[in-house]
């Protein structure tokens, strides 16, 4: 079946097959490999992207549920090498150990300040109750979200993911 | 993991997703979010022939008014359930509810109809639909028809959705001025209820003058708590009359035993959370 979707700016027309997830269409079709595949049952969110602006797992998604919409990864997320604000933080804060959550952390977390621009620590910890970090890195996590929303206090979701050269993401950490 | 192949239709009318799933004979299905659906097809627990996609008909997506009715489109997804300030207002219960399922990524996805025809003794959507008597309306080849909630669910994962129906939109009368609490008893984040307990409770002049009472996961089917409801009403909304009413809670259900709770824990909890539901509640 012919999909039409528009990812990270790019707009792409294939054929796939009706079974094909939207996560193996995003890595295989589209090299974008940066969105993962963790658990394979939807449960640790690491294949996180959003879809018309709201975050799914991609891993519960056909991509020909996808059709005729716009999909945003953790690879569309920078500008002209500048990290977005949230990646910037989770960057500061040392948010990662082996790493494997962050794409779904970061996209979550996106969705999450859309909803909240301003979390407190549980806000964040249930926003993020769908992404597991086997590291159990959390109070990083938690931390650089809350940094994160502190920097983006102009704006955040789908807004933030068209970063302007205007963004103030620099600063030292905690 | 991959699914089977499948044949896949996005029809754009209730009326071309009823032919097609009729057409398409016994080894179709529909699927809505896919939350519960694709899980199951990735892990090959299930291979439709065909899946018929309900995500693009707009008529079955929204929440609108019907005189003393709130009319909820199957299609609506958790997450508008959620935020709609007319379910907020006339059906803060299953708001409530709404709030505690699954992750914030599922509940982008998930549907109320969905959750209502996967049937899962655990979904947290059931009891609400139970306590607050809500009418599903389905549709089929033979036309429609409005089902309560009381005959909709019949047993595990069964309902009495008949070969080619589609659940198509959630009746609910108006509980204006009720208050309300989900309360969900799990041990890890974005896990099902091992018990939950809706409560919905409208008090007059200090008395509990009405109350609503469903169990989640206490037997095969959503429970109605009537004698909890029974005992409260007429009560004055104090902590004593609540505690002395929830032990009524495990009257009329068939927990099962599993990893997570045997029987009388079961029975136990249902107790304790029907206490803390009501409670919780009376203090919205
Ligand atoms: C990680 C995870 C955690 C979860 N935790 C919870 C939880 O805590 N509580 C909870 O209640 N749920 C939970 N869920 C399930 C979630 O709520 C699903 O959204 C819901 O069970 C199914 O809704 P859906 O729209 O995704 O349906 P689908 O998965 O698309 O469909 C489910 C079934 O219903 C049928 N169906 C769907 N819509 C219709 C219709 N309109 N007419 C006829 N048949 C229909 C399909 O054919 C299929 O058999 C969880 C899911 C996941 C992945």
């Amino acid at each position: 079946m012919r999909i039409t979707v528009t990812v990270d700016g790019t707009k792409y027309s294939d054929d796939v097959e009706p079974r094909q997830l939207l996560v193996h269409y995003l890595r295989e079709r589209l090299g974008k490999v940066g969105t993962v595949v963790g658990c394979d049952t939807s449960n640790c969110g690491a294949c996180t992207v959003h879809l018309d602006g709201h975050s799914v797992k991609s891993c519960s998604v056909l991509a020909v549920q996808a059709d005729g919409s716009e999909v945003t990864t953790i690879e569309g997320l920078a500008r002209d090498g500048q990290l977005h604000p949230v990646q910037q933080a989770f960057h500061d804060n040392h948010a990662l150990q082996c790493g494997f959550c962050t794409p779904g952390m970061i996209m979550q977390s996106i969705d999450l300040l859309a909803d909240d621009p301003d979390p407190d620590e549980t806000a964040v910890r249930e926003g993020l109750e769908g992404n597991l970090c086997r590291c159990t890195g959390y109070q990083n996590i938690v931390r650089a979200v809350r940094d994160a929303a502190a920097k983006m206090s102009g704006g955040a979701g789908p807004e933030a993911e068209r970063v302007g050269e205007s963004q103030q993401v620099a600063g030292g950490g905690n | 993991m991959i699914p089977a192949a499948f044949d896949y239709v996005a029809p754009t009318t209730v009326d071309d997703a009823v032919r097609a799933l009729s057409e398409a004979g016994e080894d179709a299905k529909v699927i809505a979010g896919g939350q519960s659906l694709l899980p199951v097809l990735r892990m090959r627990l299930a291979a439709p022939s065909k899946l018929i996609d309900l995500g693009r008909i707009p008529e079955l997506r929204g929440v609108r008014e019907d005189g003393d009715t709130l009319v909820i489109g199957a299609m609506t997804t958790h997450y508008e359930v959620q935020r709609d300030p007319l379910v907020r207002e006339h059906a803060l219960l299953l708001a409530c509810a709404t709030d505690t399922v699954a992750d914030p990524q599922v509940r982008h996805r998930g549907t109320l109809g969905g959750s209502l025809a996967h049937a899962d003794p655990a979904g947290d959507l059931l009891a609400p639909a139970l306590a607050l008597d809500a009418e599903l309306v389905v549709s089929g080849m033979d036309g429609r028809r409005a089902v309560p909630a009381t005959e909709f669910f019949t047993d595990f994962f069964e309902t009495s959705l008949r070969p080619g129906e589609i659940l198509c939109e959630i009746r609910l009368p108006k509980y204006t001025g009720w208050s309300a609490h989900y309360e969900k008893f799990n041990r890890v984040a974005q896990a099902w209820s091992i018990v939950a307990v809706a409560a919905a409770v409208r008090v007059e002049n200090d008395t509990i003058a009405q109350a609503r009472v469903g169990l989640t996961n206490m037997a095969a089917t959503p429970v109605r708590a009537t004698a909890v409801e029974q005992a409260l009403i007429g009560q004055p909304a104090t902590p004593e009359a609540i505690t002395e009413a929830a032990q009524h809670a495990a009257e009329g259900t068939a927990p099962t035993t599993d990893g997570n709770a045997d029987v009388e824990y079961r029975q136990h909890l249902a107790r304790v959370l029907t206490s803390r539901a009501v409670t919780a509640a009376l203090s919205t």
